[in-house]
C-alpha cells in the first residue's frame, strides 16, 4: 500500500463534477506528476488533499488513515504541504517571518510567553531561525532574506512559496505548478531544487505541472486527468504512446 | 552617521532596539517622561493621560484590525465593558484598584471570545456590522441596566490608592497610565515579532494559505479578539479611575469610530502606529478648537460657532486624507523621516 491512497474521489460543485471517482496511489519518495488539460480538475484534487474543498465522494488515505473530513491544519499536522498555482504568500511579510510561518507547526509559544520573550520563546525563535537559513541557503534566497515578498519578482517569490513548505518539513509535497511562468533557467533551477527535495530529504512529491518537459524529465509516474477522470497513469514513456492521452491532449485527427 | 549595523547572530538580528544608540535614546525619552509631572502644566499632564489610556486602546484595536485584519467597529464595547467592571468591582465590592483595572480587561477579554466565536465565519463588512451591533447592545445594557451600572446617572469611582499611597490627582496617576503604556507596549511589540503574531498576520494577508500551513484559524481569531478586547478594558478602567466619574454617553459608537480613526492615521499593523494615532486624536480636538477660536477672531460669523460636530467631521475628513494619500498612516511617514536621515547625505 502507498503512502498516500485517493479512493474513488469525487467532488461536485452544484451540478458540475469537478473530479468523478478518481483512484490514485503515491508511494513513498515517489515524484508523482498529476497533469491534463486547463479544467481536468488537478488543483480541485489539490485541495481536496490538504483539506480545502471537502471531497463529495470517496476517500483520501494518508498512511491507511482517511484525512478527507479534516481541516486544513490537520492535514498539515499529519506532514502535507503545498504551495499555490496563483502565489499565496504573505506580501507584507518579509521572506524570513513567510518562511518562519512555515515552521508554526513546529513551534509551540503562545501568546502570553510571545508577549514575555524570554526562556523558552526565545530559544524556540532562534532554533527555528537556524532551520529557516537552511532553508533559505539550499534555495539560495539569501539577499532577499530580509525583503517584503511583495516587492520581489516572480521567480523568487515562487521559489519563496516553496521555501515556506518546505520549512514546515513536509512528509508529503505538493507543487501546484512549481514552473509556470517561468523562463527556461528558472524553470531549470526549480527542477533541480524539486529533484533535490526528492533525493536529499527523502520527500514525496505530487506536482501539477504543464510543462511537459519537466514532467517527462523528473516524474517517476504520471497520472493523467480529463474532465476530472483519470484517463491514465504510468511512467513517462508509458503517458507519451498512450492513445487516450494523445486524444486528449491533441484532439482527434480528422 | 551610522548607515548598516553588522549583526553577529540571529539573536541580535531579531533584538527589537537594534543599536546602543537606540537604547540611549529611548532611555532618555523615558527619563523625560517621568520627570513630566514635575514640571509640566496640569493641562499637558491632562492630555498626555487621556493620549495614553487612547494609545491602550488603540493597540488593542490595532491587534485586531491592524494585524489580523478582523474589522471592529465594537471596540468601545471593550472599553466600556472594562470601565464598567472596574468600577463595579471598586464602588460594590471595594476592591483596590490594581486588581479592579486587570480584572477589567479580563472581563473585556471573557466578552471578546463571546464575540469572536459568532464572528469566526465573518469578513469585511459583515464582521464591521456584528462588532457594530455589539457595541450597540453594550451601551444599550450599561444605560438601562440600573441596578448594575447606575444607568445615565453614571457611577462615581473611589480615587485609586497604592499600599496607602494616595494616586487620586493627575500627576500621580500619570505613572500609573505611563507603567501600564510601556508594559503593554513591550508586551504587544514582543506579541506580533513572535509565533503568534505572525499568525494573525498571515490570517489578514491569506486566510486559505495559513490554514494550509498549520494556523488553526478558529483558535488564531479568538485570541486575537481575546487580546484586543482585554487591551481596551485594561483603558476602560484605567479610564474610570483617571475621571472619576463614569457616564453610559462616553461610550457610544463614535468612540468605536475614533478608535478606527487612530489605527488608520497612526498606521495600520503597527505598534508605533497606535501610539502615534492614540496620541494625535486625543490631541487634535483641542487643536480644532484652538484654530477655530483663532477663525472667530478674524471670521466674525464663527464666532462662537465651534461644537463638537467640528471634530467628528475632521476625523470623518482625516480618515480620508489618510487612506488617500499616506495609507501607512503617521507611522510610515515616520518611517520615511528616518529612512531618509539614515542615508543622509546619500539620496538613497
Amino acid at each position: 500500500m502507498g503512502l498516500l491512497e485517493i479512493q474513488r474521489l469525487s467532488l461536485c460543485f452544484g451540478g458540475i463534477v469537478a473530479l468523478d471517482k478518481v483512484d490514485m496511489t503515491v508511494q513513498k519518495g515517489e515524484l508523482h506528476a498529476v497533469i491534463g488539460p486547463n479544467g481536468a480538475g488537478k488543483t480541485s484534487l489539490f485541495n481536496c488533499l490538504c483539506g480545502i474543498y471537502r471531497p463529495t465522494g470517496g476517500d483520501i488515505l494518508l498512511d491507511g488513515k482517511s484525512i478527507a473530513a479534516l481541516k486544513p491544519h490537520h492535514i498539515g499536522k499529519l506532514g502535507v504541504a503545498r504551495t499555490f498555482q496563483n502565489i499565496e504568500l504573505f506580501a507584507q511579510m518579509t521572506v524570513i517571518d513567510n518562511l518562519l510561518l512555515g515552521r508554526h507547526l513546529h513551534m509551540h509559544s503562545g501568546p502570553f510567553s510571545g508577549a514575555l520573550f524570554f526562556g523558552k520563546a526565545l530559544e524556540e525563535e532562534l532554533d527555528n531561525r537556524r532551520k529557516v537559513e537552511e532553508i533559505i541557503d539550499f534555495l539560495e534566497i539569501e539577499k532577499v532574506r530580509k525583503k517584503p515578498v511583495g516587492t520581489l519578482p516572480y521567480g523568487i517569490r515562487k521559489r519563496v512559496e516553496l521555501g515556506r513548505a518546505l520549512a514546515m518539513d513536509p512528509r508529503i509535497l505538493l507543487l501546484d505548478e512549481p514552473v509556470a511562468g517561468m523562463n527556461l533557467e528558472e524553470t531549470e533551477d526549480i527542477a533541480r531544487f524539486v529533484l533535490d527535495i526528492q533525493e536529499e530529504m527523502g520527500t514525496t512529491i505530487i506536482m501539477v505541472e504543464h510543462d511537459m518537459g519537466v514532467v517527462m524529465d523528473i516524474a517517476d509516474r504520471i497520472t493523467v486527468l480529463d474532465f476530472g477522470v483519470k484517463i491514465a497513469e504510468g511512467s513517462p514513456v508509458e503517458i507519451q504512446r498512450n492513445p487516450r492521452v494523445i486524444l486528449a491532449y491533441l484532439g482527434e485527427e480528422q | 552617521m551610522r548607515s548598516k549595523t553588522f549583526r553577529e547572530s540571529y539573536r541580535e538580528d531579531i533584538k527589537v532596539f537594534q543599536t546602543l544608540w537606540v537604547k540611549l535614546w529611548l532611555t532618555t525619552f523615558v527619563a523625560f517622561l517621568l520627570s513630566v509631572p514635575l514640571w509640566a502644566d496640569p493641562y499637558v499632564i491632562y492630555m498626555i493621560n487621556l493620549a495614553g489610556v487612547s494609545v491602550i486602546a488603540a493597540m488593542g484595536l490595532n491587534i485586531l484590525t491592524g494585524f489580523t485584519g478582523q474589522i471592529s467597529l465594537g471596540h468601545s464595547a471593550f472599553v466600556a465593558l472594562g470601565a464598567y467592571t472596574s468600577a463595579i468591582l471598586a464602588t460594590r465590592l471595594g476592591l483596590p484598584f490594581w486588581l479592579c483595572i486587570p480584572a477589567g480587561g479580563g472581563v473585556a477579554a471573557f466578552f471578546g471570545i463571546l464575540l469572536g466565536f459568532p464572528c469566526l465565519r465573518l469578513k469585511g463588512l459583515y464582521l464591521a456590522m456584528a462588532t457594530m451591533s455589539f457595541g450597540v447592545v453594550i451601551e444599550y445594557t450599561v444605560t438601562h441596566w440600573e441596578s448594575m451600572t447606575m444607568g445615565v446617572r453614571g457611577i462615581s469611582m473611589p480615587k485609586a490608592s497604592l499600599l496607602g499611597i494616595s494616586l487620586g490627582d493627575d500627576a500621580r496617576f500619570f505613572y500609573v497610565i505611563l507603567a501600564f503604556v510601556l508594559l503593554l507596549t513591550l508586551a504587544a511589540k514582543n506579541l506580533v515579532r513572535t509565533r503568534v503574531g505572525r499568525a494573525f498576520v498571515a490570517i489578514r494577508d491569506r486566510d486559505i494559505a495559513a490554514e494550509v500551513i498549520g494556523v488553526n484559524l478558529t483558535q488564531y481569531k479568538v485570541i486575537s479578539f481575546a487580546i484586543s478586547s482585554f487591551y481596551g478594558g485594561v483603558a476602560g478602567g484605567l479610564y474610570s479611575y483617571y475621571m472619576g466619574y463614569l457616564h453610559p454617553e462616553n461610550f457610544t459608537i463614535l468612540l468605536s469610530i475614533e478608535y478606527i480613526a487612530m489605527i488608520i492615521i497612526g498606521g495600520m499593523g503597527s505598534i508605533l502606529g497606535a501610539i502615534f494615532g492614540g496620541i494625535f486624536l486625543t490631541v487634535i480636538p483641542d487643536v480644532i478648537k484652538a484654530f477655530a477660536e483663532l477663525l472667530g477672531q478674524h471670521l466674525p460669523f464663527l464666532q462662537g460657532r465651534y461644537d463638537e460636530e467640528w471634530n467628528i467631521a475632521t476625523f470623518g475628513a482625516l480618515i480620508m486624507l489618510f487612506l488617500i494619500v499616506e495609507p501607512t498612516g503617521l507611522n510610515g511617514i515616520w518611517g520615511r523621516i528616518k529612512t531618509c536621515f539614515k542615508n543622509w547625505p546619500f539620496t538613497y
